[in-house]
């Protein structure tokens, strides 16, 4: 069995699984976020009473921290209230962040666990060797009530990364490749895993950057293998228990695809489609509006301190606004601690609350008909960020700091010497 | 749930999305009612206008991807599709239609088969698909038992209402 396949076994209370089975498993943790009230009048009207268990649970204010209309002030009233009377004390506040964010900071997520979100980017964990995966409303009201969902085992691919990544060029450049290669759609109802020796260079951080993209994929959950790296990490966050499950020896991958990353350069996703991915010099000299430099995709300590690096002592174009959005409050006190925040600002970069700010189009960031946006969040269909006749690209967080500095698309490789 | 699904067939693209089909500003509304006005806003704006209940979506692959918002879905319950037909569907938003009692079937190249406004007949049961105004039929594949289980029962609240005995 794969490792996935043995979380969701043990959790099933099942020896073993096979592809395609539909098993009912224990949810570890349940994440619900504020655009999702829904998850509370499903919960009454399936005729829910009390939470299965309070402890497993946590609600997270991050899409619209802090409320900016008096509808989205009154969702979040709602929670607080549920919250409270239901003796939830897992409530993350406005205060907190991008649940991805909030959550590893806060250590609620480790190995082997399975994790479900109300948002599609909870492939995420993955990075930790969690099952992660996202659901809509009335999905997470049934784990609400019972604790449990159903699932299907899904086929999984294997992506292989063999050699050495050049300066200038990250995770998010070889995720974009792998979206662009193979389409959006690709890995529908699939668990991805990524192998292979380019791992030991990727951080956390790049990890989870890595994962977190598989969503654009179609992917129900993304996998990394637990090493050091991601033990070092989780040991100093995490109370809780936890097992690394592995991979049998001869398991059959569904499809196994190797990439040497070697000569990659920085990739952009070009409008409308997270798959309509080419080389970013391709599209050098693009004057842009608006660069985009957070979220639970772009948003961690490393992603500020490339953009620090790359516009120390520098200003960002004039004509260009620069919205920074640190993931969560531990990256913005981290950030602040080593600088970053500082550099940004002095730099010119408008700093927004940590939260989903203007990725979902709803606050802090929207664009105008005819306006172009470079970004490192995770998306750019039409209208994702606000007008649908605004041009959204997608980069890494250094390709995102060097069109800031610019004013338009530019190549970072040359300002990380 | 009706057997047999009769409507006019409005066409969509590959990478339909769930910001297309509900955009982002408007998430905040928890009201179906209001919910159901902004109904694919992002790739059709006069959708509303001409959509009757009992009408299908005909779409190419990877109809529903993006967000797990499940707003997407209840937007397109609140206008009372029949049903929607396309070569593949993303996975959020497939169980989220599915546990509001969407019905959701994957047919393959349907979208060759079936202009803007043709009158289709959709049996759900069989998955056999007629275009009315062409004559053309298509086969789409059919329902997981456990997809055809919650259908069947109105979606996936009163299943779960009768498994914690709610009703009793």
């Amino acid at each position: 069995m794969h490792a996935i396949e043995k979380i969701l076994a043990k959790a099933a209370g099942k020896d073993s699984v096979v592809t395609g089975e539909i098993v009912n498993c224990r949810v570890a943790l349940g994440e619900v976020n504020d655009i999702y009230l829904q998850t509370v009048r499903s919960f009454y009207e399936m005729g829910g009473k009390k939470v299965h268990d309070p402890k497993k649970l946590v609600f997270i204010m991050d899409h619209y921290a802090p409320a900016s209309t008096i509808q989205q002030a009154d969702n979040q009233k709602q929670f607080r209230d549920f919250c409270r009377e239901q003796n939830i004390e897992l409530f993350f506040d406005v205060d907190q962040g991008v649940c991805h964010q909030a959550m590893v900071d806060n250590g609620l997520v480790y190995p082997g666990m399975i994790l479900v979100a109300t948002d599609s980017h909870t492939t995420t964990h993955g990075a930790f060797g969690a099952f992660g995966t996202g659901v809509g409303a009335t999905d997470m009201a049934v784990i609400m009530i019972t604790g449990k969902l159903w699932f299907r085992v899904p086929e999984i691919i294997r992506f292989h990364l063999t050699g050495t990544l050049s300066r200038g060029v990250f995770a998010k450049d070889v995720i974009l490749r792998i979206i662009g290669d193979l389409g959006a759609d690709y890995g529908i109802y699939k668990g991805i895993e990524f192998t292979g020796p380019v791992l030991k260079s990727f951080n956390v951080s790049e990890r989870m950057a890595l994962c977190n993209m598989t969503t654009e994929i179609g992917a129900k959950t993304a996998y990394i293998q637990p090493d050091e790296i991601t033990l070092d990490f989780v040991r100093t966050r995490v109370k809780h228990d936890f097992k690394v499950f592995t991979t049998d020896p001869g398991y059959k991958y569904a499809a196994e695809h190797t990439y040497d990353v070697s000569r990659l350069k920085p990739q952009l996703a070009a409008p409308h489609s997270v798959d309509n991915v080419h080389p970013l010099e391709k599209f050098i000299g693009t004057p842009i509006h608006q660069a985009f430099l957070g979220t639970c995709t772009g948003g961690r300590v490393e992603d500020l301190a490339i953009a620090a690096k790359i516009l120390k002592g520098k200003k960002v174009h004039r004509g260009t606004r620069f919205i920074v959005v640190p993931a969560s409050k531990g990256v913005l006190l981290e950030a602040m601690a080593r600088g970053f925040m500082q550099t940004l600002v002095e730099a010119g970069a408008t700093f927004v609350t940590p939260g989903c700010a203007a990725c979902l189009g709803t606050h802090e960031g929207i664009l105008a008909p005819g306006e172009t946006c470079i970004t490192a969040s995770s998306r750019n269909f039409p209208g994702r960020m606000g007008s649908t006749k605004a041009q959204i690209y997608v980069g890494s967080p250094a390709s995102v700091a060097a069109a800031a500095l610019e004013g338009k698309i530019a190549d970072p490789t040359g300002y990380l010497d | 749930m009706e057997k047999i699904v009769k409507g006019k067939a409005f066409i969509f693209g590959a990478n339909i999305d769930t910001d297309q089909i509900y955009p982002g500003r408007y998430l905040e509304l928890t009201d179906p009612k209001e919910v159901g006005k902004h109904a694919l806003e992002g790739a059709d704006p006069n959708l509303v206008k001409e959509f009757k209940p009992g009408d299908i979506i005909v779409a190419c692959t990877n109809f529903g991807c993006g967000s797990s918002r499940e707003q997407a879905a209840i937007t397109l319950k609140a206008i009372e599709v029949g049903a929607i037909l396309a070569d593949s569907f993303a996975r959020i938003f497939y169980r989220n239609a599915i546990n509001l009692g969407i019905p959701l079937l994957v047919c393959l190249k349907i979208h060759d088969l079936v202009k803007k406004g043709d009158r289709l007949t959709v049996n759900l049961i069989t998955g056999e698909v007629v275009n009315e105004s062409t004559g053309a039929k298509a086969q789409a594949q059919p329902l997981s038992d456990y997809v055809m289980k919650i259908l069947q029962s109105g979606g996936i609240k009163p299943l779960i209402r009768k498994q914690i005995g709610a009703d009793a």
